[in-house]
């Protein structure tokens, strides 16, 4: 057992062998010596297993992923994507600042950046490297760490691209930013490793979506690693949407730091892949520093998509707010493990954190972990967890005014996540979303 | 019996009350009204010894005693009661428990009887007539689901319970409906003595027509800019504050 | 207002010892003593062997390094292969008129006269002492029911049937390291057994008590409930003030068949360590219910103020259709205890119905961690789950967690979880202080209707024994 572990991960110590050498002359050598303590990171790592004791991967078995036969583990620069793929995830027109990415690897021609101000930075990885070093040097895998887990360690031994978006010092962003990162599945499977830094500057203001999709068929791995620098006084609001073919894994983990006052928003939205596996863990360093963490899972099938949102409170008068929905269906899990951490100089916290779940099917399973580590007195800290079917009572109400079964079903799985699609304010956004939950709910009714 | 010396105070780091000045006698019920953020919250609260509320200048004696140095139980045993414009919920302690435990503690500081559960129901029974309280509400918790004419109502419960020399009632009539706002009254009436004196704060002139005050005093911004009779309500709910406040401008 | 860092260590009312001579097991652990401790109670064969199967399972497990870590507690290693793991009162009394006059009044000094004419109204008591159960009262009013309580040893040798039958069935030796190391060195503890349609006419009752220095206690309780019959169920326990720690791995099982309740209830007084964290009981304890029958319901109730390191999670097997598990909890930790504790409900039948309520509450340096299980297996059909885990936090050193898992494989299943955490509310100190209450009454009135939904759950008697000791705990931590 133990060797045939030792031989997956010698795959990828092998591809990585071949990417490095691919680098550019212009990668500066503190790179190339993060991506080898990464490499040497992830050997002594590996994959997460699910033995017993730990914690963090009880729920998702990442067995799959690991044995998996992936064709192309260092996928070269291509722009062979359907369009229809990419089509599916553009939104905003004209206005919204797009960059384009292929597995892993920016693609010019298709971004197009049309609404920025000019103080602001918003580049690939890799030209990035050469041209702000300084940029880079400073935040580049300081905040997510790969020291614990082998994912990020994975991803941090393959940086080669990704995107680089900076806002200085009171400079707010009008229009949203929009990475979107597309996996071409090309040769029996590609594995990508996107990567996304963002920094914001004192009292910066900006809106950031991430999009992640690929073929509709055929395997691929997508494990992206973000990190979330916001200053003081800053407001970044986010957006993570996972919207992968059937047969893909995605693993993703976004590291976000608050200074004093500043404010995060992420909406979280898993619709697509076989496996999803997302971390998103806040620290609120910062004094007054609040984060707004919201989720909708939608699942079919025997999709599986866990859910760690880990908050990390750090400071006082400290506030934050996490609520994660799940409609499941079919023989599909969905996991949620939310943490509150108040450490005991963050006196004046309050934290609430809320995982709801609708089962739609017999087969379908909901775990859910919500967790309170509290080490300060004067807070205000509560969780709360419901699962269940639909109400039975609203249910009769519905139709007793009408309504056929499948058209009451239907209303009440759009009011369940409506609750989470309200928190959506940039309406070229929430209307893709509501086309989507639509769309899936007309889907279950001819099934 | 109450004597209120240019005193100070704030919260939140605030400063609310910016001098008040008040003397009131035993037998007397004085009135303070004023607007919204005028301090007449503050001023209850400071005189029951809420934490939360800094004295910041100025004394206070209660009998000739400082009443500032107390600790708030020392005060309630000290004859001090106020009626809460808010009064907050105890979960899992029930009402008549909570106002027994009140109740003796109060009496054992005066080396008085101390009563068991039974003798302490007994009178609670009676005097929850004269308030038209249902005796099962008091085997809630404290203030658990209480309307909120029961929650003011069951405050003045325990003001007839406890028997206060001096009584600070913070906006009874709140929120209250004519037939609570009555019941309430009439509670209060009946603890008028010649031993005893009311503080009785509101925003509005209408409970004075049930208690009819000997002094009324306006407040505003952290001062007392006016006192006078009992007519001096009716002006104020002819006219409003509007002006009140400067006519204390040329003495200040 | 006393500030928490000058938290005083309320006094242990129950640290006194018992001089009495004891005879001991050689110290250490091998086959030897579990053959030497097997001989001394005169056990059957199956007994023997069921034991070495344990120990050689647990002797893997130590090989192996398979002792629980996962726990948010910390401790020093515990030596196993040098305890000392039995110890007894030379005198074996024959009846109660035969107990040592020491260890008679060591009982009544804790509140609970075996004597005839002193006994508690209405409360049957098997007093544990060490390693064995020393008395048994009200024996014979019960019998006449067929009512079975008494020691396990006596039940061996008189019932071996129902212990063949039952022994493990629950908590099997192979569950976890602590309950394979009682599986094969436990000594004694109480067994019970109430025949089909039989309501028992009294509180059952067993207080344990370590007297002697070195020794661990390694009790199993094991109850029966046959059909239609209720019992309910009280133990208690206490220790003397000694400065080293002392290991407590206890097993409980109950079994509840068809239309049978039981109800259980603990309060864990154990010696907790004195003011800087030295001494005190390790109570790893595994306590399972299976509510095996139909409509049957098992209730757990546990007020946890002792013991330096409590590791715990009384849990139900939800196996029967309508089948109810309960689990109500008070968990108290100050100076420098540590609890994890919790439950787990395993719902399998259909309609299977849980409660939880876990109040814990964290004062001085103590760490408090609530960790429970709530899981609806396929076929648990209208399966239903509310639990409530609340934490009141006194003072800025401590801690109190909470760590629920919730897994859901029947759609038609419904659970809400909620909990809360915060200090008492100035604003409610303040209205207390405000009727005349001193800020330490207060306090005290607002932890005990914190506690309340849980106190409402024992028996009259140790309701009020369960609040005052809340009381005693919590002097000088809050004023």
């Amino acid at each position: 057992m133990a060797q045939q572990t030792a031989t997956q991960e010698q795959k990828y110590v092998e591809a990585w062998k071949t990417s490095i050498a691919g680098d550019s002359p212009n990668v500066p050598d503190s790179i190339r010596t993060l991506r080898e303590s990464a490499i040497a990171r992830f050997s002594e790592l590996g994959f997460p297993t699910t033995r017993r004791g730990n914690e963090e991967w009880k729920y998702t078995d990442v067995r799959g992923i690991a044995s998996a036969e992936y064709g192309s583990l260092v996928p070269s620069p291509t722009n062979r994507v359907v369009t229809k793929t990419l089509d599916q995830h553009i939104m905003g027109g004209s206005v919204w600042n797009r960059l384009v990415f292929v597995d892993g690897h920016w693609l010019p021609e298709l971004s197009w950046l049309p609404s920025l101000p000019a103080e602001v930075t918003v580049i690939s990885l890799a030209k990035a490297m050469s041209t702000e070093p300084g940029l880079v040097a400073n935040d580049l895998a300081q905040h997510a760490s790969y020291q614990e887990s082998g994912f990020t360690a994975l991803n941090t031994a393959f940086l080669q691209d990704g995107a680089l978006i900076a806002v200085p010092d009171n400079v707010e962003i009008e229009e949203p930013i929009h990475l979107i990162f597309l996996s071409s599945g090309n040769g029996d499977g590609s594995v990508s490793h996107p990567r996304t830094l963002v920094t914001l500057g004192a009292h910066a203001k900006a809106t950031v979506i991430e999009s992640y999709g690929g073929p509709v068929d055929g395997p691929y791995l997508t494990n992206a690693v973000s990190e979330f620098v916001v200053g003081p006084g800053a407001h970044l609001e986010t957006f993570h949407l996972q919207q992968h073919g059937k047969q893909a894994n995605h693993i993703g983990s976004k590291q976000v730091k608050l200074a004093n006052d500043s404010s995060f928003v992420a909406g979280a939205f898993d619709f697509g892949g076989t496996l999803s596996r997302n971390t998103l863990s806040v620290a609120l360093e910062g004094a007054g520093s609040s984060c707004n963490l919201y989720g909708l899972y939608m699942t079919n099938d025997s999709q599986h998509v866990d859910n760690q949102v880990l908050v990390d409170h750090a400071a006082p008068h400290t506030t934050s707010r996490q609520l994660y929905k799940g409609v499941l269906n079919g023989h599909s899990r969905g996991v949620f493990h939310g943490s509150i951490t108040v450490r005991q100089v963050a006196q004046k916290t309050d934290a609430l954190q809320m995982d709801k779940n609708l089962l739609l099917s017999d087969d379908a399973e909901a775990d859910t972990k919500p967790a309170l580590w509290i080490y300060a007195d004067d807070v205000k800290c509560g969780h709360g967890a419901t699962c269940g079917k639909l109400d039975e009572t609203a249910m009769f109400y519905l139709r007793s005014r009408g309504l056929d079964e499948a058209s009451a079903r239907r209303m009440l799985i759009h009011a369940f996540a409506n609750e989470i699609l309200d928190n959506v304010g940039l309406t070229p956004l929430r209307v893709h979303l509501e086309q989507f939950v639509t769309s899936s709910l007309r889907f279950e009714e001819q099934q | 019996m109450l004597e209120i010396r240019n005193l100070t105070a704030s919260v939140g780091g605030n400063q609310v009350l910016n001098g008040i000045n008040l003397s009131i006698q035993a037998g007397t019920v004085h009135a303070i009204m004023g607007p919204n953020g005028s301090g007449k919250s503050t001023l209850s609260n400071v005189l029951a010894g809420h934490p939360q509320y800094i004295v910041d200048g100025g004394e206070v004696l209660f009998d000739g005693v400082d009443l500032l140095a107390m600790p708030p139980e020392e005060r309630a045993r000290a004859g001090i009661f106020l009626c809460f414009q808010h009064p907050v919920e105890v979960p899992g302690v029930r009402m008549d428990h909570f106002m027994r435990a009140g109740y003796n503690a109060i009496h054992k500081s005066h080396d008085e009887e101390e009563l068991d559960p039974i003798q302490f129901d007994r009178i609670l029974k009676d005097k929850a007539k004269i308030v038209e309280i249902d005796p099962l509400l008091l085997k809630r918790n404290v203030n658990e689901g209480f309307s909120g004419g029961e929650k003011k109502r069951n405050e003045i419960l325990q003001m007839a319970m406890l028997e206060p020399k001096l009584s600070i009632l913070d906006e009874p009539d709140s929120g209250l409906d004519v037939d609570s706002l009555r019941i309430v009254a009439e509670g209060i009436n009946q603890l008028r003595s010649p031993d005893k004196a009311v503080l009785l704060i509101t925003h509005y002139q209408r409970i004075l027509n049930y208690v009819v005050p000997d002094v009324v005093n306006v407040l505003i911004n952290g001062r007392i800019v006016r006192s006078g009779g009992k007519e001096l309500a009716a002006e104020i709910e002819a006219n409003g504050y509007e002006g009140q406040g400067e006519a204390l401008q040329p003495s200040a | 207002m006393t500030t928490p860092d000058s938290l005083a260590q309320s006094e242990y009312k129950y640290g006194f010892v018992t001089d009495i001579e004891e005879e001991t097991a050689p110290r250490g652990l091998t086959e030897d003593t579990i053959r030497w401790i097997s001989a001394k109670k005169n056990e059957p064969e199956f007994m023997l062997e069921w034991r070495l199967r344990a120990f050689k399972h647990f002797m893997t497990l130590v090989e192996n390094h398979q002792e629980p870590k996962w726990a948010n507690v910390h401790y020093p290693p515990i030596d196993f292969e040098n305890g000392v793991y039995y110890a007894a009162p030379k005198t074996n009394p024959a009846s109660l008129e035969d107990v040592d006059a020491e260890i008679l009044s060591t009982y009544e000094k804790l509140g609970i006269p075996l004597e005839e004419q002193k006994r508690l109204a209405g409360v049957a008591v098997d007093a544990v002492f060490d390693s064995v159960s020393v008395a048994t009262t009200f024996k014979e009013t019960l019998g006449k029911q067929g009512i079975i309580f008494g020691s396990f040893a006596d039940a061996v040798q008189e019932h071996p049937d129902l212990v063949k039958k039952y022994l493990g069935s629950v908590v099997p030796y192979t569950d976890n390291f602590y309950a394979a190391l009682n599986a094969a060195v436990f000594s004694d503890g109480s067994f019970c057994y109430i025949p089909k349609g039989v309501r028992c006419p009294l509180e059952l009752s067993t207080y344990f008590r370590i007297n002697a220095a070195e020794s661990g206690q390694f009790e199993r309780t094991l109850l029966i409930a046959d059909e239609g019959s209720y019992v309910s169920y009280l133990e208690g326990c206490s220790a003397p003030m000694r400065d080293t720690n002392q290991l407590h791995a206890a097993v409980v099982e109950l079994v509840a068949m068809e239309n049978a309740e039981i109800k259980y209830s603990t309060i864990q007084n154990w010696y907790p360590g004195d003011e800087n964290g030295v001494g005190g009981i390790f109570n790893f304890v595994t306590k399972r219910a299976k509510a095996a029958g139909n409509n049957s319901k098992i209730s757990w109730t546990q007020v946890e103020t002792g013991s330096a390191i409590t590791w715990k999670y009384p849990s139900v097997l939800l196996q029967g259709d309508n089948s109810i598990g309960e689990f109500y909890s008070v968990a108290l930790t100050r100076g420098y205890q540590q609890a994890d504790t919790g439950t787990k409900m395993t719902h399998i039948g259909a309609n299977s119905r849980s409660k939880i309520i876990s109040k814990g509450i964290s004062a001085g340096h103590g760490s408090n961690t609530y960790r429970g299980l709530v899981k609806i297996m396929p076929k648990a059909a209208n399966a239903r789950n509310f639990t409530q885990c609340d934490s009141l936090l006194i003072g800025d050193q401590c801690g109190a967690h909470t760590v629920p898992y919730v897994e859901v494989q029947n759609s038609s299943a419904h659970l809400e979880h909620e909990a809360f955490t915060s200090k008492v509310s100035e604003e409610q100190l303040f209205y207390c202080r405000q009727r005349g209450m001193s800020s330490e009454d207060a306090n005290s009135l607002i932890i005990n209707g914190f506690c309340k939904e849980v106190f409402q759950q024992l028996p009259f008697e140790f309701a009020v024994e369960a609040t005052r000791l809340l009381e005693v705990s919590l002097e000088g931590s809050v004023g």
